[in-house]
C-alpha cells in the first residue's frame, strides 16, 4: 500500500504518522486482548480508512477478524459495488445484518418518515449476540459530534448495548482497559482522535481507495429539509418535489433517506481536501437530517447501543 | 503518541515514506477549574476564537441558547454535550475538542470541576503536557482549585497555566490578580509544579485568550493562546532510554511469509535502531534487532511514538508482555511495587485488597500489603498511613505482584511509570497508578 499519489502541501505528515501510530497500537492492543473483535464496515471514508489501518496493524499477516456491515436496504450501488469488490480483492470475510430480515420477521417496524438509519441498533446488537462479537471496531471520531466528544477509545456497553456515559472508565495514558463480564462487550474508536480534515489527509497519502460517490459527478437529486437527496424506491421524492440533475459529492454515507449530497465540483482529491478544509459546516450538519432532530439525537441513538 | 510529535524529520519520513514538509507541532492540554469558573466557556471562547466552530454548530448553540432565555450566545453550550450537562450546566465528563492556529494543532481534554468527576480529570490529565486550571477571580484560590493542582502535580502534566477568570467582574483590578497569583505559586511550589504561567482573563468577553485586552494594560506577559502556541512539547520522550512493550507476534504463516515472526509494538521511549543488541524482560533473553519492518517496507530506525514491528535475530522466547530495552539502560525487574495511587473508586481502598495491575502490555494479579500514606489536600503535605483511600484521594501503597513486571519509576518516564488498578470481579478500573522510584 505504498503512497502513489501526491498529497497537497498543506498536509502534515508528522501528525499523520502520529495518528496513524495512535490508531495501529489502539488495533493491535485490541487483537491482543479479546478473543472475537469484528469492524464495523458501512462503506464510508471513515470504516475505509479504519480497514485500511487495521491491516497494517496485522502486516504481513492477514486480517483476524471480520467485517460486518449494517445494511439499511437503502443502498446507494456505489457503495455496496465497493463494498463487494474490495471483500474480493483483499479475500475478507464479511457478515451483512440486513434491516430488511428484521422487518420482515417482525423484529422491527418501519418508522413513519421512512428513515432507517436509527433501526440500525437492533440488528446490530442482535448480531454482536449471535457472533458472540466481544469488541467492535468502529470509524466514529470524536469531533463529529457532542456526544461523541465524550466518549472513550476502548468504550464498555452493558448487555443491551447501552452506552452510559455518566459511569464511563477513566482512561489513562495509553493503557485500555477492556475488561468485561459475560454478555458486555466493547466499542473500539482508533480515529477518536482524527478531525474530518485529517481523514481526507489520510485517505490522499495512503491512497486509500473510497466509493466513487464522495467526488462530484452528475446526479439527479431532489431537494429536501436542505439537503439534496437521490431518488430511491425508500420514498424520494413525494408530494411534487423536483427531480435534477446537480454536480454534487457526498461528504458522508449512510442511509439514502437521510444523507444529502453537497453542490460540488470537487472531481480530484486535492478538490475535495481543498473544499473540506475551507467548509463552513460540518459534516453532518450538512449531510445528516437524523441528527438535526434534537439537540441530543446522537447521545441519545448512542445510549440505545448506537454505533 | 503525544511524544510523537515533534520527533526529528528524518525518523518520521521513514514511516511514511515521504519528504517532511514541516516540523508538526501537537500540543495536547487539559482544563481544570471549580464548578461556575467558566470551564466551559473559556473551551466556547478557544474554539470561537481560532475559527474552529462552524456555522451550523455557531447556529445550533444561537438556538439552545435563545431556547434557555440568554440574550448572548452561551459558549458553554458548544462544549457541554450530554442532555444531563445541559440541563443541569455542569460538565460531566471529558470532551474532547480539536483546534488549530496557523502554528499549531491542539488536542484539549475539557474536563468536569465537580468533585465526583475528579476522576475524569485525571483521564485528561494523564495524556495532557499542559494543564489550564482556571480560578474565579471573585473567589481565589479554594480547595477545589489545590485539587486539581494536586492531580496535575501527581501525574506530572509538564506545564501548568493558572488562568484567573471572570476578571471583568472585579474590574480588571490587578491587585485581585497578583494575590491569586500569589495563593496559586504557593499551593504549586509545594506540590513541585515548577512551569506556572498566570493570565488574567475573561472568557465571557475574551480579553486575553486570543487577543490582548485593553482593560489589562498592567499585564505584559502572553495571551493564553499566545503562550499555548509557545510552550515547548514532546521533546522529552525520545530522549529517554528506549522501551518497546511487546504488544503481539506476528506470525502469519502464508506462502508468501512462511516464517516470519515480528514484534509488533509501540516504541514507548527512546529509539531502537537495526543492530542494536537488546534484552526482553522481565524473561531476561537476550538479541539483536535484525529489522524493522512497516508495511512500506523495512526502516532503520523508529522513535518513540511511533508502531513499527521489530524482527530480532535469535529464536528466543519473546511474546505479549514483554518489554525490549537497551541492557545497560534497562527497567527494573519487581515484584513489588512501591506506588503512589490516585483512587478513582467509590468503594475505598483498604490494605489485603486483591487486585489486577496492568503495566505496559503486561496485566498481572496482585495485593495491595500496605498504604504507605495520603496526601492532605488542606495542607498539601503528605501525612501518614491511612486505614483506607477514598474516592479521589491520593496516598502511596505498597503492592505484591504474582508475577514480575519491568518498570521504570514515573518520576523518571512519564511513559513507562504509569499503570491502572483494576477490579478483579467487573474489571472497572479502580485506581491510576505511579511506580515510585525505589
Amino acid at each position: 500500500m505504498t503512497a502513489t499519489m501526491t498529497a497537497p502541501a498543506a498536509v502534515d505528515v508528522n501528525h499523520l504518522a502520529a495518528l496513524e501510530s495512535e490508531a495501529v497500537h489502539i488495533i493491535r492492543e485490541v487483537i491482543a486482548e479479546f478473543d472475537r473483535p469484528v469492524l464495523l464496515f458501512s462503506g464510508g471514508k471513515d470504516s475505509a480508512v479504519l480497514l485500511h489501518l487495521a491491516r497494517r496493524a496485522m502486516h504481513p499477516a492477514p486480517l483476524p477478524f471480520p467485517l460486518l456491515h449494517v445494511d439499511t436496504g437503502h443502498n446507494f450501488s456505489e457503495v455496496i459495488a465497493y463494498r463487494d469488490r474490495l471483500v474480493a480483492d483483499l479475500g475478507l470475510r464479511l457478515h451483512v445484518a440486513a434491516v430488511q430480515d428484521w422487518i420482515d420477521d417482525g423484529r422491527l417496524t418501519e418508522r413513519p418518515d421512512g428513515t432507517r438509519n436509527p433501526l440500525q441498533t437492533v440488528p446490530l446488537l442482535d448480531t454482536i449476540t449471535e457472533h458472540r462479537f466481544d469488541a467492535v471496531f468502529g470509524g466514529a471520531r470524536r469531533d463529529e459530534d457532542r456526544a461523541r466528544a465524550k466518549e472513550r477509545i476502548v468504550s464498555l456497553r452493558d448487555a443491551f448495548g447501552g452506552w452510559d456515559p455518566r459511569r464511563q472508565r477513566p482512561e489513562l495514558w495509553n493503557l485500555y482497559n477492556g475488561r468485561h463480564t459475560a454478555g458486555e462487550h466493547v466499542r473500539v474508536f482508533p480515529l477518536s482522535n482524527w478531525t474530518e480534515l485529517d481523514v481526507w489527509h489520510y485517505i490522499a497519502h495512503r491512497n486509500v481507495p473510497v466509493p466513487s460517490l464522495y467526488y462530484a459527478h452528475e446526479r439527479r437529486v431532489f431537494a429536501r429539509d436542505g439537503m439534496w437527496l437521490t431518488a430511491g424506491d425508500w420514498g424520494g421524492p413525494r408530494n411534487g418535489e423536483q427531480v435534477v440533475t446537480k454536480s454534487v459529492r457526498y461528504r458522508t454515507v449512510g442511509d439514502a433517506s437521510c444523507t444529502g449530497a453537497v453542490e460540488s465540483t470537487a472531481v480530484t482529491i486535492d478538490a475535495v481536501l481543498a473544499e473540506v478544509a475551507t467548509s463552513r459546516i460540518t459534516e453532518r450538519g450538512a449531510t445528516r437530517a437524523d441528527d438535526r432532530l434534537s439537540e441530543a439525537a446522537m447521545e441519545d441513538r448512542k445510549r440505545e447501543g448506537y454505533f | 503518541m503525544v511524544e510523537s510529535m515533534s520527533r526529528p524529520c528524518e525518523q518520521v519520513s521513514e514511516l511514511m515514506s515521504r519528504p517532511c514538509e514541516q516540523v508538526s507541532s501537537l500540543l495536547r492540554l487539559t482544563t481544570a477549574g471549580s464548578v461556575d469558573d467558566g470551564k466551559s466557556t473559556l473551551v466556547g471562547r478557544l474554539l470561537h476564537d481560532t475559527q474552529s466552530i462552524l456555522a451550523d454548530q455557531l447556529a445550533a448553540v444561537d438556538r439552545a441558547s435563545r431556547a434557555r432565555g440568554g440574550s448572548e450566545l452561551d459558549l458553554a453550550l458548544l462544549t457541554d454535550g450530554l442532555r444531563a450537562e445541559r440541563e443541569q450546566g455542569i460538565t460531566i465528563d471529558v470532551a474532547y475538542r480539536y483546534f488549530a492556529t496557523p502554528t499549531r494543532k491542539f488536542v484539549l481534554a475539557d474536563c468536569p470541576g465537580h468533585v465526583q468527576y475528579t476522576r475524569n480529570t485525571v483521564t485528561g490529565a494523564s495524556t495532557a503536557e499542559l494543564a489550564v486550571v482556571l480560578v474565579d477571580a471573585r473567589n481565589g484560590v479554594v480547595e477545589q482549585t489545590r485539587r486539581h493542582l494536586a492531580v496535575m502535580a501527581f501525574l506530572r502534566v509538564p506545564h501548568v497555566v493558572l488562568a484567573v477568570n471572570k476578571m471583568d467582574l472585579v474590574d480588571f483590578d490587578e491587585p485581585t490578580f497578583r494575590r491569586i497569583e500569589s495563593q496559586f505559586a504557593a499551593a504549586a511550589s509545594q506540590l513541585g509544579v515548577a512551569d506556572v504561567v498566570s493570565v488574567p482573563v475573561s472568557a465571557l468577553h475574551g480579553d486575553n485568550i486570543a487577543t490582548r485586552s485593553a482593560t489589562t494594560p498592567w499585564y505584559d506577559g502572553p495571551t493564553l493562546l499566545e503562550h499555548l502556541e509557545a510552550v515547548p512539547a514532546g521533546q522529552e520522550a525520545v530522549a529517554e532510554p528506549m522501551r518497546f512493550p511487546v504488544q503481539l507476534v506476528l506470525r502469519p504463516r502464508t506462502t508468501d511469509h512462511p516464517d516470519y515472526r515480528g514484534l509488533a509494538g509501540q516504541v514507548a521511549s527512546g529509539v531502537v535502531e537495526v543492530g542494536d543488541d537488546v534484552v526482553a524482560l522481565p524473561s531476561g533473553g537476550r538479541s539483536t534487532v535484525t529489522g524493522i519492518d512497516t508495511p512500506d517496507g523495512p526502516v532503520l530506525r523508529a522513535t518513540a511514538g511511533q508502531s513499527v514491528t521489530v524482527l530480532l535475530g535469535d529464536d528466543i522466547d519473546v511474546g505479549r508482555g514483554e518489554v525490549l530495552a537497551h541492557p545497560s539502560q534497562a527497567p527494573r525487574v519487581v515484584t513489588e511495587l512501591d506506588a503512589d495511587l490516585c483512587w478513582l473508586s467509590d468503594r475505598p481502598l483498604q490494605a489485603g485488597a486483591r487486585v489486577l495491575v496492568k503495566h505496559g502490555t503486561r496485566t498481572v494479579r496482585a495485593i495491595v500489603t500496605a498504604l504507605t500514606g495520603r496526601l492532605d489536600l488542606h495542607t498539601l503535605r503528605h501525612g501518614s498511613a491511612p486505614a483506607a483511600l477514598t474516592l479521589n484521594e491520593i496516598g502511596g501503597a505498597r503492592i505484591q505482584l504474582s508475577e514480575p513486571l519491568a518498570v521504570d519509576s514515573y518520576a523518571s518516564d512519564r511513559h513507562t511509570g504509569g499503570f491502572l488498578v483494576i477490579d478483579t470481579a467487573n474489571g472497572n478500573t479502580l485506581a491510576a497508578g505511579l511506580v515510585g522510584t525505589a
